[in-house]
Protein backbone atom coordinates (compact mmCIF):
# COMPACT_ATOMS: atom_id res chain seq x y z
CA UNK A 1 0.00 0.00 0.00
CA UNK A 2 1.05 3.64 -0.68
CA UNK A 3 1.07 5.76 2.04
CA UNK A 4 -1.72 7.55 0.96
CA UNK A 5 -3.97 4.40 1.28
CA UNK A 6 -2.31 3.82 4.47
CA UNK A 7 -3.54 7.04 5.60
CA UNK A 8 -7.39 6.72 4.08
CA UNK A 9 -7.46 3.46 5.68
CA UNK A 10 -6.85 4.69 9.15
CA UNK A 11 -9.07 7.57 8.70
CA UNK A 12 -12.22 5.16 6.86
CA UNK A 13 -11.38 2.29 9.54
CA UNK A 14 -12.56 4.83 12.40
CA UNK A 15 -15.15 6.66 10.42
CA UNK A 16 -16.98 4.11 8.12
CA UNK A 17 -19.09 6.70 6.96
CA UNK A 18 -16.18 8.59 5.55
CA UNK A 19 -16.29 7.96 1.79
CA UNK A 20 -13.40 10.66 0.82
CA UNK A 21 -10.54 11.20 -1.69
CA UNK A 22 -6.82 12.56 -0.78
CA UNK A 23 -7.46 16.04 -1.53
CA UNK A 24 -11.11 16.24 0.71
CA UNK A 25 -10.18 18.32 3.55
CA UNK A 26 -11.40 15.60 6.52
CA UNK A 27 -12.35 18.55 8.71
CA UNK A 28 -15.14 19.79 6.81
CA UNK A 29 -16.85 17.09 6.61
CA UNK A 30 -18.81 18.03 9.60
CA UNK A 31 -17.97 14.63 12.47
CA UNK A 32 -14.48 14.90 12.11
CA UNK A 33 -12.74 17.48 14.59
CA UNK A 34 -9.32 18.77 16.15
CA UNK A 35 -9.05 15.84 18.65
CA UNK A 36 -8.86 13.30 15.29
CA UNK A 37 -5.83 15.14 14.39
CA UNK A 38 -4.03 14.03 17.72
CA UNK A 39 -4.78 10.68 16.80
CA UNK A 40 -3.91 11.34 13.37
CA UNK A 41 -0.31 12.20 14.68
CA UNK A 42 -0.09 9.56 16.74
CA UNK A 43 -0.99 7.09 14.15
CA UNK A 44 1.41 8.23 11.80
CA UNK A 45 4.31 8.96 13.75
CA UNK A 46 3.80 5.05 15.04
CA UNK A 47 2.60 3.56 11.53
CA UNK A 48 5.63 5.05 9.99
CA UNK A 49 8.26 5.29 12.57
CA UNK A 50 9.16 9.47 12.34
CA UNK A 51 8.98 11.74 14.64
CA UNK A 52 6.83 14.80 13.25
CA UNK A 53 9.10 18.44 14.17
CA UNK A 54 7.15 20.29 16.26
CA UNK A 55 6.69 23.00 13.80
CA UNK A 56 5.13 20.77 11.23
CA UNK A 57 2.41 20.01 13.83
CA UNK A 58 -0.09 22.33 11.83
CA UNK A 59 -3.87 21.57 11.01
CA UNK A 60 -2.78 22.69 7.79
CA UNK A 61 -0.47 19.40 7.77
CA UNK A 62 -3.16 17.50 8.30
CA UNK A 63 -6.50 18.11 6.65
CA UNK A 64 -6.11 15.90 3.72
CA UNK A 65 -4.37 12.40 2.82
CA UNK A 66 -2.30 14.50 0.21
CA UNK A 67 -1.03 16.93 2.80
CA UNK A 68 -0.25 13.86 5.46
CA UNK A 69 1.77 11.87 2.73
CA UNK A 70 3.64 14.87 1.57
CA UNK A 71 4.66 15.50 5.44
CA UNK A 72 5.48 11.57 5.67
CA UNK A 73 7.41 11.12 2.56
CA UNK A 74 9.04 14.62 2.75
CA UNK A 75 10.16 13.48 6.68
CA UNK A 76 11.17 9.46 5.51
CA UNK A 77 13.43 10.85 2.88
CA UNK A 78 15.31 13.47 5.10
CA UNK A 79 15.93 10.37 7.22
CA UNK A 80 17.51 8.07 4.49
CA UNK B 1 5.27 32.64 40.95
CA UNK B 2 3.74 30.67 43.48
CA UNK B 3 3.95 27.08 44.01
CA UNK B 4 0.86 25.12 43.48
CA UNK B 5 0.17 21.63 44.16
CA UNK B 6 -1.94 19.63 42.19
CA UNK B 7 -3.34 15.90 43.49
CA UNK B 8 -4.14 13.06 41.17
CA UNK B 9 -2.26 12.58 37.53
CA UNK B 10 -5.62 11.34 35.57
CA UNK B 11 -6.91 12.73 32.84
CA UNK B 12 -8.41 16.40 34.88
CA UNK B 13 -4.97 16.53 36.64
CA UNK B 14 -2.89 16.19 33.54
CA UNK B 15 -4.83 19.41 32.22
CA UNK B 16 -4.87 21.25 35.27
CA UNK B 17 -1.23 20.75 35.94
CA UNK B 18 -0.49 21.61 32.01
CA UNK B 19 -2.50 24.99 32.54
CA UNK B 20 -1.01 25.97 35.90
CA UNK B 21 2.59 25.37 34.72
CA UNK B 22 1.55 27.41 31.31
CA UNK B 23 0.34 30.17 33.65
CA UNK B 24 4.34 30.52 34.81
CA UNK B 25 3.49 28.90 37.86
CA UNK B 26 5.96 26.09 39.46
CA UNK B 27 3.50 22.56 39.95
CA UNK B 28 4.23 19.89 42.26
CA UNK B 29 1.87 16.93 41.07
CA UNK B 30 1.07 13.95 43.07
CA UNK B 31 -0.46 10.58 42.42
CA UNK B 32 0.46 7.32 44.00
CA UNK B 33 2.63 6.11 41.81
CA UNK B 34 5.57 6.79 40.27
CA UNK B 35 4.64 4.79 37.06
CA UNK B 36 1.44 6.91 36.60
CA UNK B 37 3.09 10.09 37.43
CA UNK B 38 5.86 8.92 34.43
CA UNK B 39 2.63 8.25 32.75
CA UNK B 40 1.32 11.59 33.25
CA UNK B 41 4.97 13.71 32.20
CA UNK B 42 4.70 11.60 28.84
CA UNK B 43 0.64 12.84 28.45
CA UNK B 44 1.80 16.53 29.55
CA UNK B 45 4.74 16.40 26.90
CA UNK B 46 2.68 15.07 23.95
CA UNK B 47 -0.53 17.67 24.71
CA UNK B 48 2.03 20.86 24.84
CA UNK B 49 3.16 19.39 21.34
CA UNK B 50 -0.09 18.98 20.14
CA UNK B 51 -1.56 22.34 21.81
CA UNK B 52 -1.19 24.56 18.82
CA UNK B 53 -2.83 22.21 16.22
CA UNK B 54 -5.80 21.78 18.80
CA UNK B 55 -6.02 25.62 18.65
CA UNK B 56 -4.38 26.72 21.12
CA UNK B 57 -1.06 28.54 22.18
CA UNK B 58 2.65 27.41 20.89
CA UNK B 59 3.88 25.47 23.76
CA UNK B 60 7.72 24.53 24.28
CA UNK B 61 6.91 20.78 25.79
CA UNK B 62 10.37 21.09 27.35
CA UNK B 63 9.76 24.45 29.13
CA UNK B 64 6.22 23.49 30.51
CA UNK B 65 7.41 19.98 31.75
CA UNK B 66 10.69 22.22 33.83
CA UNK B 67 8.15 24.12 35.86
CA UNK B 68 6.46 20.36 36.84
CA UNK B 69 7.74 18.10 39.38
CA UNK B 70 6.08 14.60 40.52
CA UNK B 71 6.21 12.70 44.60
CA UNK B 72 4.75 10.46 45.22
CA UNK B 73 1.99 11.12 48.53
CA UNK B 74 0.65 14.31 49.60
CA UNK B 75 3.83 15.09 51.88
CA UNK B 76 5.30 16.59 48.82
CA UNK B 77 2.18 19.69 48.62
CA UNK B 78 3.93 20.97 52.26
CA UNK B 79 4.84 24.17 50.61
CA UNK B 80 2.06 24.40 48.08
CA UNK B 81 -0.04 28.27 48.43
CA UNK B 82 -3.11 26.42 47.06
CA UNK B 83 -3.86 22.35 46.25
CA UNK B 84 -6.02 21.76 43.48
CA UNK B 85 -7.21 18.38 44.31
CA UNK B 86 -8.75 16.06 41.26
CA UNK B 87 -8.97 12.85 42.16
CA UNK B 88 -11.35 10.17 40.93
CA UNK B 89 -15.34 11.50 41.45
CA UNK B 90 -16.48 9.25 43.99
CA UNK B 91 -16.91 10.52 48.05
CA UNK B 92 -15.34 7.72 49.92
CA UNK B 93 -12.22 8.43 47.47
CA UNK B 94 -12.23 12.31 48.23
CA UNK B 95 -13.29 12.35 51.60
CA UNK B 96 -10.13 9.89 52.05
CA UNK B 97 -7.80 12.34 50.27
CA UNK B 98 -8.98 15.42 51.79
CA UNK B 99 -8.85 13.94 55.54
CA UNK B 100 -4.91 13.78 54.53
CA UNK B 101 -4.79 16.97 52.89
CA UNK B 102 -6.22 18.95 55.82
CA UNK B 103 -3.41 16.75 58.58
CA UNK B 104 -0.35 17.55 55.76
CA UNK B 105 -0.93 21.06 54.83
CA UNK B 106 -0.69 24.33 56.97
CA UNK B 107 -4.08 26.47 57.85
CA UNK B 108 -3.56 29.14 54.89
CA UNK B 109 -3.44 26.66 52.19
CA UNK B 110 -5.87 27.24 49.73
CA UNK B 111 -7.89 23.95 49.08
CA UNK B 112 -9.53 23.64 45.31
CA UNK B 113 -11.88 20.74 45.07
CA UNK B 114 -12.35 19.82 41.04
CA UNK B 115 -15.34 17.88 40.76
CA UNK B 116 -17.99 17.90 38.85
CA UNK B 117 -20.67 16.71 40.83
CA UNK B 118 -19.96 16.29 44.80
CA UNK B 119 -21.17 19.63 46.87
CA UNK B 120 -18.23 21.78 48.24
CA UNK B 121 -19.66 21.81 51.63
CA UNK B 122 -19.48 18.32 52.21
CA UNK B 123 -16.08 18.35 50.91
CA UNK B 124 -15.07 21.12 53.12
CA UNK B 125 -16.69 19.54 55.88
CA UNK B 126 -13.82 16.61 56.27
CA UNK B 127 -11.18 18.47 57.32
CA UNK B 128 -10.95 21.20 60.28
CA UNK B 129 -10.43 24.52 57.48
CA UNK B 130 -13.73 24.22 55.71
CA UNK B 131 -13.23 28.17 55.20
CA UNK B 132 -10.15 27.24 52.82
CA UNK B 133 -12.04 24.89 50.38
CA UNK B 134 -13.27 26.02 47.09
CA UNK B 135 -14.75 24.21 44.47
CA UNK B 136 -13.95 24.93 40.86
CA UNK B 137 -15.04 22.63 37.81
CA UNK B 138 -12.76 22.57 35.08
CA UNK B 139 -13.63 21.28 32.12
CA UNK B 140 -12.05 18.77 29.52
CA UNK B 141 -9.52 19.00 28.24
CA UNK B 142 -8.33 21.76 30.67
CA UNK B 143 -6.06 23.70 28.72
CA UNK B 144 -8.48 24.23 26.01
CA UNK B 145 -11.83 25.14 28.00
CA UNK B 146 -11.32 28.65 28.81
CA UNK B 147 -14.82 29.06 31.52
CA UNK B 148 -14.41 26.90 34.46
CA UNK B 149 -17.76 26.80 37.11
CA UNK B 150 -16.59 28.02 40.59
CA UNK B 151 -18.34 26.79 43.78
CA UNK B 152 -17.59 28.70 47.04
CA UNK B 153 -18.60 26.09 49.74
CA UNK B 154 -20.86 27.28 53.14
CA UNK B 155 -17.99 28.20 54.68
CA UNK B 156 -15.86 29.58 52.30
CA UNK B 157 -13.98 32.95 52.71
CA UNK B 158 -13.90 35.77 50.80
CA UNK B 159 -10.16 35.66 51.03
CA UNK B 160 -10.39 32.13 49.66
CA UNK B 161 -12.44 32.80 46.60
CA UNK B 162 -9.88 35.87 45.94
CA UNK B 163 -6.56 33.67 45.82
CA UNK B 164 -8.16 31.32 43.41
CA UNK B 165 -9.65 33.46 41.36
CA UNK B 166 -6.35 35.02 40.96
CA UNK B 167 -5.08 31.47 40.33
CA UNK B 168 -7.34 30.99 37.43
CA UNK B 169 -7.04 34.48 35.95
CA UNK B 170 -3.40 33.49 35.76
CA UNK B 171 -4.23 30.33 34.24
CA UNK B 172 -6.51 32.30 31.54
CA UNK B 173 -9.51 31.13 33.05
CA UNK B 174 -12.52 32.82 33.14
CA UNK B 175 -15.30 31.72 35.73
CA UNK B 176 -18.97 31.31 36.00
CA UNK B 177 -20.57 31.72 39.83
CA UNK B 178 -22.71 29.25 40.72
CA UNK B 179 -23.46 28.33 44.24
CA UNK B 180 -23.49 25.20 46.00
CA UNK B 181 -25.59 22.14 44.79
CA UNK B 182 -24.61 18.32 43.53
CA UNK B 183 -23.58 18.77 39.81
CA UNK B 184 -24.16 22.56 39.55
CA UNK B 185 -25.30 24.35 36.31
CA UNK B 186 -23.21 21.88 34.19
CA UNK B 187 -23.77 18.34 35.19
CA UNK B 188 -27.12 18.28 36.32
CA UNK B 189 -27.79 19.37 32.73
CA UNK B 190 -25.17 17.37 30.67
CA UNK B 191 -25.17 14.21 33.21
CA UNK B 192 -28.77 13.59 32.57
CA UNK B 193 -28.61 14.22 28.61
CA UNK B 194 -25.72 11.81 28.19
CA UNK B 195 -26.78 9.02 30.30
CA UNK B 196 -30.46 9.11 28.23
CA UNK B 197 -28.39 9.07 25.37
CA UNK B 198 -26.90 5.70 26.69
CA UNK B 199 -30.50 4.54 27.36
CA UNK B 200 -31.32 5.28 24.19
CA UNK B 201 -28.15 3.23 22.60
CA UNK B 202 -28.83 0.34 25.27
CA UNK B 203 -32.44 0.24 24.45
CA UNK B 204 -31.63 -0.24 20.53
CA UNK B 205 -33.25 3.31 19.81
CA UNK B 206 -30.70 4.32 18.03
CA UNK B 207 -26.57 4.32 17.76
CA UNK B 208 -24.27 6.27 18.99
CA UNK B 209 -23.36 7.92 15.71
CA UNK B 210 -27.29 8.29 15.26
CA UNK B 211 -27.52 9.99 18.15
CA UNK B 212 -24.47 12.01 17.97
CA UNK B 213 -24.71 13.10 14.53
CA UNK B 214 -28.63 14.33 15.74
CA UNK B 215 -26.72 16.60 18.04
CA UNK B 216 -24.16 17.57 15.62
CA UNK B 217 -26.91 17.99 12.48
CA UNK B 218 -29.79 19.20 14.11
CA UNK B 219 -28.48 21.01 16.86
CA UNK B 220 -25.50 22.11 15.67
CA UNK B 221 -23.38 21.05 18.64
CA UNK B 222 -19.77 20.62 17.79
CA UNK B 223 -19.59 16.92 19.78
CA UNK B 224 -22.45 14.88 20.43
CA UNK B 225 -23.41 13.50 24.04
CA UNK B 226 -21.51 10.14 23.68
CA UNK B 227 -18.35 11.44 22.07
CA UNK B 228 -18.33 13.76 24.87
CA UNK B 229 -18.94 10.89 27.12
CA UNK B 230 -16.13 8.68 25.53
CA UNK B 231 -13.84 12.01 26.17
CA UNK B 232 -14.44 13.18 29.26
CA UNK B 233 -14.35 9.00 30.64
CA UNK B 234 -17.32 6.63 30.85
CA UNK B 235 -16.57 5.55 34.50
CA UNK B 236 -16.30 9.35 34.88
CA UNK B 237 -19.94 9.64 33.60
CA UNK B 238 -21.33 7.01 35.36
CA UNK B 239 -19.74 7.94 38.92
CA UNK B 240 -21.04 11.79 38.54
CA UNK B 241 -24.68 10.06 37.63
CA UNK B 242 -24.45 7.72 40.68
CA UNK B 243 -23.44 10.76 43.04
CA UNK B 244 -26.42 12.84 41.81
CA UNK B 245 -28.48 9.41 41.89
CA UNK B 246 -27.11 9.54 45.58
CA UNK B 247 -27.54 13.19 46.80
CA UNK B 248 -30.98 14.19 45.32
CA UNK B 249 -32.25 10.76 45.78
CA UNK B 250 -34.43 11.13 42.77
CA UNK B 251 -34.81 8.12 40.34
CA UNK B 252 -34.72 10.84 37.64
CA UNK B 253 -30.83 10.64 37.59
CA UNK B 254 -30.84 6.18 38.02
CA UNK B 255 -27.61 5.36 36.48
CA UNK B 256 -28.32 3.68 32.49
CA UNK B 257 -27.01 -0.45 33.03
CA UNK B 258 -25.15 -0.01 29.64
CA UNK B 259 -22.67 2.71 31.82
CA UNK B 260 -22.11 0.39 34.12
CA UNK B 261 -21.18 -2.69 31.85
CA UNK B 262 -19.01 -0.40 30.23
CA UNK B 263 -17.11 0.60 33.44
CA UNK B 264 -16.82 -3.05 34.71
CA UNK B 265 -15.87 -3.71 31.05
CA UNK B 266 -13.15 -1.61 30.92
CA UNK B 267 -14.89 0.63 28.16
CA UNK B 268 -14.21 3.77 29.60
CA UNK B 269 -13.44 6.03 25.92
CA UNK B 270 -10.35 7.79 24.61
CA UNK B 271 -8.14 7.11 27.82
CA UNK B 272 -9.05 3.26 26.97
CA UNK B 273 -8.93 2.85 23.56
CA UNK B 274 -12.32 2.29 23.19
CA UNK B 275 -15.64 3.40 25.00
CA UNK B 276 -18.78 4.22 22.22
CA UNK B 277 -16.35 4.51 19.54
CA UNK B 278 -12.84 2.74 19.10
CA UNK B 279 -9.81 4.61 19.00
CA UNK B 280 -5.86 4.48 17.79
CA UNK B 281 -3.92 4.87 21.19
Amino acid sequence: MTTTDRILAFITNRFPQAEISDVEDIFSLGYINSLFAMELVMFIEKEFTITIPNDELRIDNFRTAKAMTELVDGLRSAVV
Amino acid sequence: MAVIGVVGAGVMGIGVAQSVATGGHDVVLVDTSEEILADARAAIYRNCRMSRMMGGPTLDPDEILARVTTAVGLDALAKAELVIENVTENWEIKREVHAELDRVLPADTVVVANTSAIPITRIASVGSHPERVVGVHFMNPVPAKPVVELIPGFHTTPETLERTRDLLASMGKRWVDVKDASGFVSNRVLMLTINEAAYLVHEGVATAESVDEVFRGCFGHPMGPLETADLIGVDTILYSVEVLYEHYADSKYRPCPLLKQMTDAGLHGRKSGRGFYTYNS
